[in-house]
């Protein structure tokens, strides 16, 4: 019974992730690609710059050999990697709708879909994303891979934990001051729980790594790269290359979570309906899906006894 | 004489709740280890090693999808 829920969310969250990949293909790999070819050009000039001073190749280079080629890795790694996304979603989604639904069965499954699916997204998307956004490559210093990754699953977690205590506040002020206040109460209490932890989470430019070798800068943004005369001689990363890559990833992330929604939201209202009816054929044959609509009439109207 | 009916509807619901529990529970397990290996494996922890073949697969895809990456 609930498998059917099961299969249904795993292949809509796979179709959102392949939807979500498409897009990312037309509209973000580009961008992408500009970016890998700053931080080229900016590692060339680095190499330039140190080698003028004197220092030889003081950069440590970072020529490592690629695993990968870039071909493989903006046509089927990211669709793999994006479809593999999706999945996931699908599945954390439908494990919340199922348990979910079992404790409120009065809910209707398309508009619970909808609502999880925005709880989804903004809970694990957006909220992390507003501190600490999706950032293009070269965006991001490797020495600081380790304390940045806890960073983002931390600011995760606080802002899914947050978002069920929200729901749970709603759901207790309810029956105090009606549904409408208490739903804005509850989007109050999730405001101010994500708005401390983002004040008491430290900017990634804040990091003590960052600090030292930077200065205090709010983000890993890679500043204009100068000579010894303070003249510039690489620009800084393009503001408007930096706006298009997150604007395409909030994009991205939103027609994963449509997808989800609405998809799973229509399926899971076909399945709501079906399990009086597919049970009573089952008993003759499994081929008599056709006839399903014409009997469905008749046994439907008796179901509901049954059921409640 | 007419209560009795309940009964037999009892039994029914204990047994499936308990496979639909695994059905969840491995769902979700499932899709948490599925977002590990593309989110953050092989950066600031690896579980192979210092390999570096999925996080350099999935390279774009993680960088797209918001998760940090060098």
């Amino acid at each position: 019974m609930e498998l059917r829920y099961i299969y249904r969310g795993l292949g809509v969250g796979l179709v959102g992730g392949l939807l979500a990949f498409v897009f990312a293909r037309i509209f973000a790999e580009p961008f992408i690609q500009d970016a890998i070819d700053y931080e080229g050009g900016r590692d060339a000039a680095q190499e330039a710059l140190s080698h003028a001073a004197g220092l030889g190749h003081a950069g440590g280079g970072h020529e490592e050999a690629e695993v990968f080629s870039r071909s493989v890795q903006s046509n089927i790694g990211i669709g793999v990697g994006m479809a593999a996304f999706g999945l996931a979603m699908g599945g954390l989604f439908v494990v919340a709708y199922l348990l979910v639904s079992r404790r409120y069965p009065g809910i209707r499954p398309r508009v619970l879909a909808g609502l999880l699916a925005g709880a989804g997204f903004v809970s694990l998307y957006l909220v992390p994303f507003a501190k600490y956004p999706a950032n293009p490559p070269a965006v991001g210093h490797e020495e600081t891979i380790g304390d940045r990754s806890i960073l983002y699953v931390t600011m995760v977690a606080v802002s899914v934990v947050s978002l069920v205590l929200a729901v749970f506040a709603g759901r207790w002020l309810a029956g105090r001051v009606g549904t409408w206040n208490a739903s804005l109460l509850g989007a109050v209490v999730f405001f101010v729980l994500v708005g401390v932890a983002m004040g008491l989470l430290p900017p990634l430019g804040h990091l003590a790594s960052n600090k030292a070798e930077y200065g205090t800068l709010a983000t890993e943004t890679p500043q204009p790269l100068r000579d010894a005369r303070g003249a510039i001689v690489y620009p800084g990363f393009d503001a408007d290359l930096l706006f298009r890559f997150r604007f395409y990833s909030v994009i991205s992330q939103l027609l994963l979570w449509l997808t989800l929604g609405f998809g799973f939201g229509a399926l899971a209202e076909r399945l709501a309906g079906a399990p009086a009816r597919v049970r009573t054929p089952r008993a003759v044959t499994g081929a008599a899906a056709t006839d399903r609509t014409s009997a469905g009439a008749p046994s439907g109207t008796t179901a509901p006894s049954a059921a409640g | 004489m007419t209560t009795p009916v309940a009964e037999p509807r009892q039994h029914s619901v204990t047994l499936p709740l308990t496979a639909c529990r695994v059905a969840l529970g491995l769902t979700a397990l499932l899709s948490l280890a599925l977002l590990y290996f593309i989110g953050v494996d092989q950066g600031a922890t690896s579980l192979f090693g210092s390999d570096t073949h999925i996080h350099e697969f999935v390279h774009d895809a993680r960088h797209f999808i918001g998760f940090p990456c060098h």
